[in-house]
């Protein structure tokens, strides 16, 4: 190349060079921005986490006024077997003065048949309010309303399993689950 | 660093071609030998040098930790137990790992009191104080984390009321709960990222450290008379010593006294700061019936426990978060909350009254975190029994008693009527934690919202010495002369 052709360049394009950068920066930020998924969405539940979600289980073998507790994804499940007057508690109770408004009857789902099986209450182990897994029957402390206690900040769960006193804000919650049969119960997360 | 002029001369050889290359010799001398300090620093002061002994030590002993230790559910506690039982001198390592995170934030609180005491987080040093904050909430992260490693009891159920805590965010609190924890709930997967992430911070802190320190030298240190050094050659001379050997040695002594107070831990005391429960292995379906978080994060725990009310749509569980998020965050703003030109509050003598009710408030929330809630403090009047019953009319009645022997008669007695009948206790009204603990939030919240704000406005400050020098000499009286 001679010298004298190269006197046109001398001058600087200010909107090229805006453009380049411009240009290269956006191409970093999406290759940045691409690899963050990557790197953030690694920490989302794996496949085998998912896939272990849930679980058959036989309700036959619950006793009278007594609860089998299962855990799913390492989840804890109460399954209750309510008396009679468990029941009658739970379904006496004026539903517009709780905190968290649910019949007896919304909280339980029917068996194949269409019918209620009212003897059999399946809930969440989970305190609505900070986590902890609630005592029952089977460590002897139901609480102030014959359902659950909460250890950690003294909440209340009835024997349908809704918060009647404490700081949790909502009933424990009915999980995903359908009769397989009347003695066996699917719980999914 | 803090642009006083070099006066690091290398004199062999080497250290001439280094510098020339890596003025790293040149930046240390500057920094921690010739380095212009106070003359004036007292013993608060040295809890920057014991923090930094304090760091050293935790990466140390985690280091060697975990070379032994196993992140999975099924090995983590045994793994822990191994290194107690088999591991030479495992449980000497182990100890001052878990003795030094206490010890750790211990002296972090001494040093945070004495910057809020002096006023250090006032200009020109307030992104040396908010780094300061940065440091002490990645250490919380680092303790909480470490906390779940050895997987017992208080480590899941523990890391399940804070990942809890996250799931109270409207909205996005569940997919984020889930996100940190992997799953559908704390498990192996969650282990693992806590283990990898327990390794982790503590390097970021060490990062922070380095720009904590930096801004530190860039106006020097703060001062308990909380003037300024001067800058003029002949005040700097008469305000300054250098670091070395004046504030090595000062700082040497108060390491070596913080570290016998350590070594009584270690020794005699290791479980004294722990809790019983974390040598049982974790177990989902059995909730301790106390959980409570270590010594260090009870007050917060306190402020998160206190909110018991909801506040228009927000509902107390949210608004306890956002408290005790709040309670922390607040400590990022303060340069710009207290109001008060004048540093030291030996010369703010109303703010140093709250200053103290602020100390005692926080360690009266720490009792409030480690008790029950609704225990009473003062009871006023004693519980009774109530036996429920349905009466004649069938309508709900009660008949309330002292004894539980006449109520369990009265009981027996309706049952056999073929009366539905059940005793509860009614707790008699008492001032219970829980109340204790609202006061004390309300007054942490009103100490950095209110009182220093409008103190600094209102109040008369004692006058300030004039410089570093009088306050240490009083008037420039003449020394007296040497004995002859």
């Amino acid at each position: 190349m001679s010298e004298a052709q190269s006197t046109p360049h001398e001058t600087i394009d200010e909107d090229r060079r805006d453009f380049i950068h411009i240009a290269t920066a956006a191409t970093a930020a999406a290759g940045a921005g691409a690899l963050a998924y990557v790197f953030i969405d690694q920490m989302n539940a794996a496949s085998d986490t998912k896939a272990a979600s849930s679980l058959d289980v036989d309700i036959s073998k619950v006793p009278l006024g007594g609860e089998v507790r299962v855990l799913i994804g390492g989840k804890p499940f109460f399954i209750r077997h309510r008396t009679e007057a468990e029941i009658k508690a739970a379904e006496a109770v004026d539903v517009s003065k709780l905190r968290d408004p649910q019949t007896d009857e919304e909280r339980l789902i029917p068996m194949q048949n269409g019918e209620l099986n009212r003897a059999m209450l399946v809930t969440s182990g989970t305190c609505t309010h900070l986590g902890c897994v609630p005592v029952g029957p089977s460590q002897g402390n139901t609480g102030d309303y014959g359902g659950w206690y909460c250890p950690c900040h003294g909440s209340h769960y009835d024997t349908s399993g809704r918060i009647r006193k404490g700081p949790a804000p909502s009933n424990l919650p009915v999980p995903d689950y359908r009769y397989v049969s009347p003695t066996t119960i699917n719980i999914s997360l | 660093m803090s642009g006083h002029p070099s006066a690091y001369e290398p004199k062999t050889g080497f250290t001439k071609w280094l510098d020339s290359r890596l003025p790293v010799v040149r930046l240390a001398y500057d920094s921690f030998v010739d380095f212009p300090t106070p003359k004036n620093l007292n013993y608060w002061w040295t809890f920057g040098g014991i923090l930094a002994v304090c760091l050293a030590t935790q990466i140390l002993s985690g280091i060697v930790l975990a070379m032994h230790y196993t992140p999975t559910v099924d090995g983590a506690f045994a793994s822990v137990e191994r290194i107690m039982r088999d591991v030479p001198y495992g449980w000497l390592i182990r100890y001052i790992h878990a003795n030094g995170a206490s010890m750790f934030f211990l002296a972090v609180y001494i040093h945070m009191a004495r910057g809020l005491y002096y006023g250090s987080y006032k200009a020109p040093r307030e992104v040396l104080w908010i780094l300061g904050c940065v440091i002490y909430l990645l250490m919380m992260g680092t303790a909480f984390l470490g906390y779940v490693l050895p997987w017992g009891q208080m480590s899941y159920h523990g890391a399940n009321v804070i990942t809890g805590l996250i799931g109270a965010l409207p909205v996005v609190g569940d997919s984020i709960k889930a996100w940190l924890m992997g799953g559908p709930s704390i498990g192996n997967q969650t282990l693992q990222r806590f283990f990898s992430l327990h390794y982790l911070l503590p390097f970021m802190i060490a990062g922070v450290v380095i720009l904590h320190i930096w801004a530190l030298h860039v106006p020097g240190n703060n001062n308990p008379a909380g003037v300024e050094a001067r800058k003029d050659p002949e005040g700097l001379k008469k305000d300054t010593v250098p670091f070395h050997p004046y504030y090595t040695v000062k700082d040497g002594f108060a390491i070596v006294v913080f570290l016998i107070i350590f070594a009584a831990f270690v020794f005699y005391m290791p479980n004294v700061l722990g809790h019983a429960d974390n040598y049982i292995e974790a177990n989902p379906l059995v909730t301790p019936a106390h959980i409570v978080p270590e010594w260090y994060l009870l007050p917060f725990y306190a402020i998160l426990r206190a909110i018991t009310f909801d506040i228009g749509p927000i509902d107390a569980k949210l608004l306890g978060v956002i408290f005790m998020f709040g309670s922390i965050a607040i400590l990022f703003v303060l340069p710009w909350l207290d109001t008060s030109k004048v540093r030291s509050m030996r010369y703010r003598p109303v703010a140093r009254q709250f200053f103290f009710g602020f100390i005692a408030t926080m360690l009266l929330l720490g009792w409030c975190g480690a008790s029950n809630p609704d225990d009473p403090i003062i009871p006023m009047g004693s519980d009774q029994l109530v036996v429920s019953y349905t009466d004649a009319n069938g309508n709900e009645a009660t008949q309330t008693y002292e004894e539980y022997e006449a109520a369990a008669t009265f009981r027996d007695q309706k049952l056999d009527e073929g009366v539905d009948a059940a005793i509860a206790v009614a707790k008699a009204p008492a001032f219970r934690f829980v109340h204790l603990a609202q006061i004390l939030t309300l007054y942490y919240f009103a100490y950095f919202l209110v009182i220093l704000p409008l103190l600094g406005l209102r109040e008369k400050p004692k006058d300030e010495p004039t410089s570093i020098h009088k306050a240490v000499l009083g008037n420039d009286r003449a020394a007296p002369a040497p004995a002859e």
